[in-house]
């Protein structure tokens, strides 16, 4: 790979001379809904590691896949080395050494992991395979790596950690031009992320311009050398490493001071009204995991990617199967294989991450979608004949307390942003007595404005006894919300804790525990066997 | 759960046991239950092991075998084509036709006239398969939908084209030669479907359009990031399994001796069956072609013995709608039970 890069040498030698890899100016785009993009230039060099940051919906994951070609701006200048790019496709972006590593992975989990490697670029002649060539250099790419998977596994039976490995030397395979880094090492142990970036190093003095996609700031602001802070889908500043420091950079992420993102929230812990214990889900996403939540106070659940952290809330929900453990809801042991139903007539609601898969109907307006989980209560309907009138007055009264903008219950949600849709979904919670709140992921893609919104609503939900559940991939908003916050890890629950613990070092070192267990003469491979 | 019985130190038979799920795992269900179903029959049922019976088997099974491959690659892309039994009778009515209205004009050169025959017949079903694949890859129509419309645009056809009366008059070699003749004292119906299923092995295992396939079913979105001509693939698998409904359509038709409209309501149903059977997933890119071809004989070798036990056919078409009804169920019950890590 990066010989065939060096073997170029006067095509790298031109490429070193114009510096400016990648160069884009005013790039828009709009979705349904919301504006994804405004306005944002951004430049990369020849061997510059450039990294973007902002918070879930800033716009980072919009950016990349424009440069990767899976989308294409509405309006703006895409330049890579000089030449003016319109109408990129995937497959043109990666012909021109553009490679992309994207956090949802673009593997096919029936193929193996060679197979996976050579999609779309396969080695052979007249449509016919060579297997042994297609081997031969699979096996090169991945120990040149440092990686410990074998070409012919099948990429669905994987770990999230090897699956991210296969991504990654996916980019490899090809002599790579621009690498597109999305949150590399998610799933990676402290030992793997270290590979990684010996390797982005190496890439660095072949000229190669990579684009760095990360949320950790200490991990970046050790191989960046600039940083694009993006907010709403603005460019907000471009900034060298090392001038600015992580409060401020967080700063610039959220637009306003850590204190006045995060409400105080004053936890006031009383009876557990819900109690999991010993719970292992049927496809062993989470084992044996056990952990309570009061009324009065936000218990927190945080961890990687791909942990469990969300499945397990999901089954007490009745979302997943539980294989063994048991689930107490006020003292009341629960049924085997809870319900939805079972559970909000006992007063727990959940709140899923994807709120447009499996949260709202769209085409709908927000007055249905707000009472859809409530149709069984008199306030809706009477002898199974809906009550119109009363829903109108329940929802309306509902919609103007969570200040939906505009407060018009029966504009369909499809119109709406994330942040309002998300105060739909809320308004669900609170067409019945839900005293358990099972937040999942609740401010991914919305805006910092309708995050501090929710936050409050957190806040007064609390002060009014309520007990809530807050699962989080975002390490800032879990650690300042939550009174206790439980850490899980590859499908266990590794820690609680509470008060001063609750910081970002001992959460990290919680992500990063095997690598603490083998700090030894371990090598790599029984580190990972797990 | 295995290794708790080696406390016991009773290793051996776990040895034994671990063997027996190895070659479980590799050879799958069911060509185990075939065998069984086979050696049952065999015992059970009389005149089901005589020569003339076996060939009657192989024969029929033949044409279903093709039919469910080119099903089996529908399915692999993540569709559906429920029109592959409308595209038979299409086949079998136009090259009839074909052939009946060049007999007075070429009747020196049957050659000739079958060739325009086999044309026409294949070039129905290269129709219809390019209507459902420009149809599910270029304007993201549901295959289920498209091709129950192509379904029944060729069933029509097939019936304004004919009244339901059927064609007689193709050449006597077409019949006597090819479609009731027996190469190598095999039926040449199954030398037909063993050239198929060789062609479709080689596909699957060592052309990038076989890889394509998995991928396209397996991850649609991960095929297109990754360049693969998604839609050029989509419209080929789709033709391919026309082409192979046709192919089945002219050996029947050659068989029958006539071409008719009405030629077998349910083949459509067979071959989604006996690809389901084989493992088959409805969700995308698994599927094995020799394991199709075991499926479409599991079922014909049921419907044979149902029919020597002289089973009302009536009874048996409820037969078959409950094993496909099981086979669907089974299939998504084991993706459900395969873990997530």
């Amino acid at each position: 790979m990066m010989e065939s890069s060096l073997a170029e040498t006067p095509r790298a030698a031109q490429a070193a001379r114009e510096d400016l890899l990648l160069e884009m100016i005013g790039i828009s785009k709009r979705f349904p809904g919301v504006l994804a993009l405004d306005d944002v230039d951004f430049d990369l060099r020849a061997g510059e590691v450039h990294v973007l940051f902002g918070e879930n919906g800033a716009g980072k994951s919009t950016l990349i896949n424009i440069i990767a070609g899976a989308f294409a701006p509405d309006a703006g200048e895409f330049k890579f080395r000089g030449r003016s790019l319109v109408r990129l496709k995937p497959h043109a972006a990666r012909m021109m050494g553009i490679s992309p590593v994207f956090q949802e992975f673009s593997l096919v989990p029936e193929l193996t992991v060679e197979e996976n490697l050579f999609l779309g670029r396969e080695l052979g002649a007249g449509g016919f395979l060579n297997h042994a060539a297609m081997r031969a250099r699979a096996r090169s790419v991945i120990s040149e790596l440092g990686f410990d998977i074998l070409p012919d596994q099948k990429v669905g039976a994987l770990s999230r950690a090897h699956q991210q490995m296969v991504e990654i030397a996916k980019a490899f395979l090809t002599e790579v031009r621009l690498l597109i880094l999305d949150e590399p090492t998610a799933s990676l142990t402290e030992a793997e992320t270290q590979n990684l970036f010996a390797l982005v190093g190496r890439l660095k003095s072949a000229g190669v311009g990579i684009i760095y996609v990360s949320h950790r700031i200490q991990e970046f602001q050790k191989i960046g050398d600039r940083i694009t802070v993006l907010r709403d889908g603005r460019k907000i500043a471009t900034v060298k490493s090392g001038d600015v420091s992580e409060s401020e950079l967080v700063e610039l992420m959220t637009g306003r001071k850590v204190g006045v993102l995060f409400p105080s929230i004053d936890h006031r812990p009383a009876e557990k009204l819900l109690e999991v214990e010993d719970v292992t889900l049927a496809d062993l996403s989470a084992k044996n995991v056990s952990f309570y939540a009061r009324a009065g106070e936000i218990t927190g659940i945080a961890g990687l990617v791909g942990c469990g952290k969300s499945e397990i809330v999901r089954a007490v929900y009745g979302l997943e199967a539980v294989a063994s453990g048991s689930i107490r809801v006020r003292d009341e042991d629960m049924a085997a294989r809870p319900t939805p139903i079972d559970m909000l007539r006992r007063g727990v609601c959940y709140f899923p991450s994807d709120r447009v898969a499996e949260g709202l109907a769209l085409g709908r307006p927000v007055r249905e979608n707000a009472s859809m989980a409530a149709l069984d209560l008199p306030t809706f309907s009477k002898a199974r004949v809906l009550r119109r009138a009363s829903e109108r007055r329940a929802i309306q009264r509902i919609i103007d307390k969570l200040k939906l903008r505009p407060p018009q219950i029966e504009r369909t949600v499809a119109k709406l942003s994330g942040g309002n849709r998300q105060k739909v979904l809320l308004a669900r919670g609170m067409t019945r007595d839900i005293s358990v709140f099972l937040f999942d992921e609740p401010t991914v893609g919305i805006d910092v404005g309708a995050k501090i919104e929710v936050y409050e609503l957190m806040k007064s939900l609390v002060a009014e006894g309520a007990a809530i559940v807050l699962v989080s991939s975002e390490l800032p908003e879990v650690m300042n919300l939550s009174n206790r916050l439980y850490v899980m890890h590859r499908s266990q629950l590794v820690a609680e804790l509470s008060g001063a613990d609750i910081n970002e070092t001992k959460i990290f070192s919680y992500f990063f525990r095997e690598k603490r267990l083998e700090d030894g003469p371990a090598p790599l491979s029984s580190a990972m066997a797990t | 759960m295995m290794t708790n019985s080696t406390d016991h130190g009773g290793a051996a038979p776990n040895v034994a046991l671990d063997k027996f799920y190895r070659l479980y795992g590799a050879i799958g269900f069911l060509p185990i239950m075939l065998l069984g179903l086979i050696v049952l029959f065999a015992i059970f049922v009389p005149h089901f092991l005589i020569l003339p019976n076996v060939l009657n088997v192989l024969r029929s099974s033949s044409y279903l075998v093709i039919l469910a491959v080119g099903q089996m690659l529908v399915l692999m892309v993540g569709g559906f084509d429920l029109s592959v039994g409308a595209v038979v009778a299409l086949t079998s009515v136009s090259s009839a036709l074909v052939m009946a209205g060049l007999k007075e004009q070429m009747a020196d050169h049957p050659a000739l006239i079958i060739l325009a025959g086999v044309v026409t017949g294949l070039g129905c079903g290269f129709l219809v398969g390019l209507v459902n694949g420009l149809c599910v890859a270029f304007l993201s129509v549901s295959p289920f939908m498209v091709s129950l419309g192509t379904a029944s645009i060729a069933t029509g056809s097939a019936l304004l084209l004919t009244n339901g009366i059927p064609v007689y008059g193709m050449p006597v070699g077409y019949v006597d030669g090819f479609g009731r003749g027996l190469w190598l004292k095999l039926p040449s119906a199954v030398y037909l479907a063993i050239a198929i299923v060789a062609v479709v092995f080689v596909l699957q295992n060592f052309t990038r359009m076989g890889r394509y396939i998995v991928a396209i079913g397996g991850n649609l979105q991960a095929a297109i990031v990754s360049g693969v001509p998604t839609r050029f693939y989509l419209v080929a698998t789709y033709v391919l399994c026309s082409v192979f409904a046709s192919i089945s359509g002219l050996a029947l038709t050659a068989q029958i001796g006539s071409g008719q409209a009405a030629i077998n309501s349910q083949l459509t149903l067979e071959s989604i069956a006996a690809a389901v059977i084989a493992g088959v997933s409805l969700k995308g890119g698994v599927g094995k072609v020799e394991m199709v071809a075991l499926g479409a004989l599991f079922l014909l070798i049921l419907t044979n013995a149902m029919d020597l036990l002289t089973i009302d056919p009536r009874i048996q078409t409820i037969f078959l709608g409950v094993i496909v009804v099981l086979a669907v169920a089974l299939d998504e019950l084991s993706t459900r039970r395969t873990k997530r890590v």
